[in-house]
């Protein structure tokens, strides 16, 4: 099985739709304009914290050309989270649309509705607000002591840590054996303090929704949502429309990275469509995405390591973790659990465990879900750890990464432990290529050649640093994904799909799945996804769920839909269906002397004889969630006169099952990777003190260009997972994790500084230098 | 106001306020392939040519171009008679979300017209005002240097 020859998945095919992007056919939400569409502004609190005691919109609301105004007083009070999750969500209910607090510099105080954008805009300055100015906090640290945040009346659907009067948004213990008694019995006990900061996801395209009503009187909302059926789900709840009149459409959309698993844009167009019956838009801005939407969790890590000299092992580990939630606790109770149940299983020979971890609410912008999802703040510390142990025990960490890492036919107690918020899923790792990952990347950066040599030139002194990684595919038991397909009479198939491609190429990768399965080629795959009218069902796009679980969706389709051809070509050729198979769109009697084609099947089918639909529909949930596996490899160069960090080069090496299409794995590694390094380097919100964004443009927040990249390599170290369809695993979030650790590793290798605050800025590399020494 | 510009080979007559971008004329007309990313000339998605140059329509005014030749990725190419470079940014899987490339699909025109062989220095500085966020520039590069390839061949 694990060796199966493949015609269609594992070949690197040309994304479905990358011609008519590449042109510029395609369209995306902001590109679609309707007659007589109303535009939308938002109007944001200039405070971290206070309340509305007076609001006068008369003279926006006279301005011509307005024609809407609303305020706290004029939208429905229900409290939900934003965060498009499941139901129930395991995220606080504690955000309105407007509300009469406000809670950070950014926070949403009016909505304007107008016959142009530039009217909105302003018309929005001549609404008069007088505020209340409130204590505020934008230290995590004393949170727990500050002015409470959230409103009076936000709960939690979960049975979960949630004290909103201590601006506690989530926390979460757990034990496994005795973590104090395992520290006593260690040799050495290591423990150190990381920081790991705000950032935004910068998807090219800024935010988007479009709302009307169809000739039925339905409210249909085209959205940059990376989860259209949640979004469905949560605008009907908050406005008090039944699923049945809305439908929510996502048609291409310009990256998403997480930051548009949050839904707060479509209950504002449905809103504003629903009281005027016309159709409205809303475009963010640039700086809007910066400051409105969401970002990064920044969260504090403690990671305490008792370590045995006998056996060279780690005893006892103990993680704590604090997360900044920001104002509103989208995803502050499952970010801050991931950085404990994506992280603590890889090194799972621990035997004394214990995580506690807390996410508190500040006077800051939003966290929300972003690409690598608290294993990224988790394995900061974590590698930079690893590191550390490694040479006090003067072994090479590579073999203490070899050594230490979970393997085929182990398991973790944490998997079970830790899910989603809640208790996990138990599971044994049935593919794992780490070792070898660790192993092949280790010879692409030239690791023993170059590994603790601190090459230098002049001020600039060269060095290497690893980190090993592993995420998760979907989240077990809870994510579903459904698939429908039908035949037409040439021979090809509607693959109609709820799962949501958000530039990932996973409407191409789902249609591999298939075309492998039935045994056609992927031109004759139409794929139709992402519209709650005429998709089934599907989690949406978050999770490393969409190849793993839709498209184990998508594979029982095809098999049933390959079930029903047979079963026609059986009558049309009068044998038993045991005595046939499929071959590129032909099916054969196995002796090869009759045959008929998917298009005379089908025919006959639609037309001829015994007349149905040869169609088929298929759900599919995760058991399991098998890990993908990483390891990252940096080679830097720091300026030890500047304090500038240059990487000079970057390998991946990844474990993602059997890869559906090797270039899309490889697009994925590198975007994640690229992504990483920005966030490592430069990419950062900068604050003033009352918590206000002071760089909410792409020339003063840095996301990399062209000229920002390293000489790149990515491996991919092919395994089989049984579990997953063709043997397929995810692989479009781990890429982001290495980064950060992998080049404060390498800053060690090349000048003995440890960096355990990031971003890596040449000041805080300086400020290192002084603290610490160099030891070159 | 009302001014003429020539889009895609096409003349227009186009009706605008005179405070107005190029970015938004365009788009308001129906040229969304120019896409607005950023709205400070740092992104790069709606990088379209003037008289044959690469500009970021998001700070030019609409009155000062009129008369003047603006391309799009669409006047490049189209759905039925694609470009040899929007050819090779697809197939070299420099596609991802797709946002960033007509911008760079153009940006890439400018830089064969001069140069039709350049390496991966010339392709950097070229591409240096367009952001990507999705596919870390890695297939760009090849798509830009299977392009130049392609359109030897073709002779475009």
């Amino acid at each position: 099985m694990g060796n199966r020859e493949f015609k269609v998945v594992g070949k690197s095919v040309k994304k479905i739709d990358a011609l008519s992007l590449a042109i510029g056919e395609a369209k995306y939400t902001a590109d679609i304009n309707l007659p007589n569409m109303l535009h939308i502004a938002f109007l944001y609190s200039p405070y971290p914290h206070a309340e509305i005691v007076e609001i006068d919109t008369k003279e926006a609301e006279k301005t011509p050309g307005v024609v809407l105004v609303l305020t706290y007083k004029d939208v429905p009070n229900t409290l939900h989270t934003t965060a498009g999750q499941g139901y129930p969500e395991p995220s606080p209910y504690d955000t309105r649309i407007l509300d009469k607090r406000v809670r950070y510099v950014g926070d949403r105080v009016a909505i304007i509705a107008a016959e142009t954008k530039e009217i909105a805009e302003e018309a929005k300055k001549k609404i008069k607000v007088k505020y209340r100015e409130l204590p505020y906090n934008i230290d995590p640290e004393k949170a727990k002591e500050s002015e409470r945040i959230p409103p009076e009346g936000a709960y939690h659907l979960l049975p979960t840590i949630y004290e909103p009067e201590k601006n506690i948004a989530a926390g979460i213990t757990l034990s496994v054996g005795d973590v104090e008694k395992g520290f006593s019995e260690s040799d050495k006990v290591f423990e150190d303090r990381f920081e790991i900061h705000y950032a935004n996801h910068a998807a090219l395209e800024p935010h988007a929704a479009l709302a009307f009503y169809d000739e039925r009187g339905r409210l249909n909302i085209v959205s940059t949502t990376q989860v259209p059926f949640h979004a469905r789900r949560i605008t009907s709840r908050v406005l008090g429309i039944p699923v049945k009149d809305i439908r929510v459409i996502k048609p291409r959309i310009g990256g998403g990275f997480g930051g548009k698993q949050e839904v707060f844009l479509e209950q504002v167009v449905g809103l504003v469509t629903y009281k005027t019956k016309r159709p409205s838009k809303v475009v963010l801005s640039r700086k809007e995405v910066f400051i409105s939407t969401r970002t990064r969790h920044p969260m504090i890590t403690w990671y305490k390591a008792g370590v045995k000299k006998d056996t060279k092992e780690i005893h006892a580990l103990r993680l704590k973790a604090l997360m900044n939630a920001g104002a509103y606790g989208p995803h502050a109770l499952t970010v801050m659990a991931n950085a404990g149940s994506k992280v603590l299983p890889l090194f799972n020979k621990i035997k004394h465990l214990q995580f506690e971890g807390f996410s508190v609410y500040t006077n800051l912008p939003v966290g929300g879900a972003y690409r690598g999802y608290g294993a990224t703040q988790g394995y900061f510390g974590f590698n930079v750890m690893l590191d550390m142990i490694a040479e006090e025990l003067g072994i090479d960490v590579l073999e203490f990464f070899k050594k230490g890492h979970i393997k085929k036919g182990e398991t973790s107690p944490i998997f079970e432990k830790l899910g989603e918020g809640k208790e996990g899923v138990s599971q044994i790792i049935r593919s794992c290529a780490l070792s070898e990952c660790i192993e092949k990347g280790s010879k692409a950066i030239k690791w023993h050649e170059k590994r603790r040599k601190k090459i230098r030139k002049g001020d600039k002194v060269r060095g290497v640093g690893a980190a090993i990684l592993m995420q998760g595919s979907g989240i077990p038991k809870i994510d579903m994904g459904a698939a429908y397909m039908k035949m037409n009479e040439d021979g090809s198939f509607n693959l109609h799909i709820g799962a949501t491609d958000l530039g990932t190429g996973s409407d191409t990768i789902l249609a591999q799945i298939a075309a492998e399965e039935i045994g056609t080629s992927i031109d004759k795959i139409i794929v139709y996804s992402s519209d709650t009218d005429f998709t089934p069902f599907d989690v949406g796009a978050y999770a490393s769920s969409t190849t793993y679980i839709s498209g184990g969706a998508v594979l029982k389709c095809a098999r049933k839909i390959k079930e029903e051809i047979l079963k026609v070509a059986a009558n049309m050729l009068n044998v038993p269906q045991d005595a046939l198979f499929i071959e590129d769109g032909t099916v054969y009697t196995k002796d090869r002397t009759q045959r008929v084609t998917f298009s005379d099947i089908a025919l006959y089918s639609l037309y001829s004889k015994d007349q149905h639909q040869i169609q088929s529909v298929a759900s599919n949930i995760g058991l399991e969630s098998p890990p993908p596996f990483m390891a990252q490899f940096a080679e830097v160069e720091v300026d030890i006169k500047t304090g500038r960090i240059d990487v000079v080069k970057f390998v991946s090496a990844v474990d993602c099952g059997q890869p559906i299409n090797p270039a899309l794995v490889e697009g994925q590694v590198e975007g994640a990777t690229v992504n990483g390094i920005g966030y490592a380097l430069w990419e950062e919100y900068v604050f003033d003190k009352k918590g206000r964004m002071l760089n909410p443009s792409f020339w003063d927040y840095k996301v990399p260009s062209i000229m920002d990249i390293p000489e790149m390599e990515v491996i991919i170290c092919k395994t089989y997972e049984p579990t997953g369809p063709h043997g397929a695993k995810s692989v479009a979030e781990i890429g982001i994790n290495g980064p950060v650790p992998a080049i404060s590793n390498a800053v060690y290798d090349a000048i003995g500084v440890r960096l355990k605050k990031s971003p890596f800025t040449p000041e805080r590399v300086l400020n290192a230098i002084k603290e610490q020494g160099l030891k070159l | 106001m009302k001014g003429i510009f020539i889009i895609n080979s096409e003349k227009k007559e186009l009706e605008f306020e005179p405070h107005k971008r190029l970015l938004d004329v365009l788009r308001e007309n129906g040229y969304t392939e120019v896409k607005e990313g950023c709205r400070e000339g740092e992104c790069g998605a709606c990088v379209v040519l003037l008289d044959g140059r690469p500009v970021n329509s998001c700070q030019v005014l609409a009155a000062s171009v009129m008369e003047r030749e603006i391309t799009t990725s669409k006047g490049i190419g189209s759905l039925h008679n694609p470009h040899p470079i929007q050819e090779a940014f697809a197939e070299a899987g420099a596609v991802q979300c797709g946002f960033c490339t007509p911008g760079m699909v153009v940006s890439t025109y400018a830089l064969l017209s001069e140069n039709p062989t350049p390496d991966d220095e010339d392709i950097k500085y070229a591409l240096s005002g367009n952001i990507c966020r999705c596919t870390g520039y890695v297939k760009i590069i090849k798509a830009v240097k299977l392009a130049s390839k392609k359109v030897k061949e073709n002779g475009k």
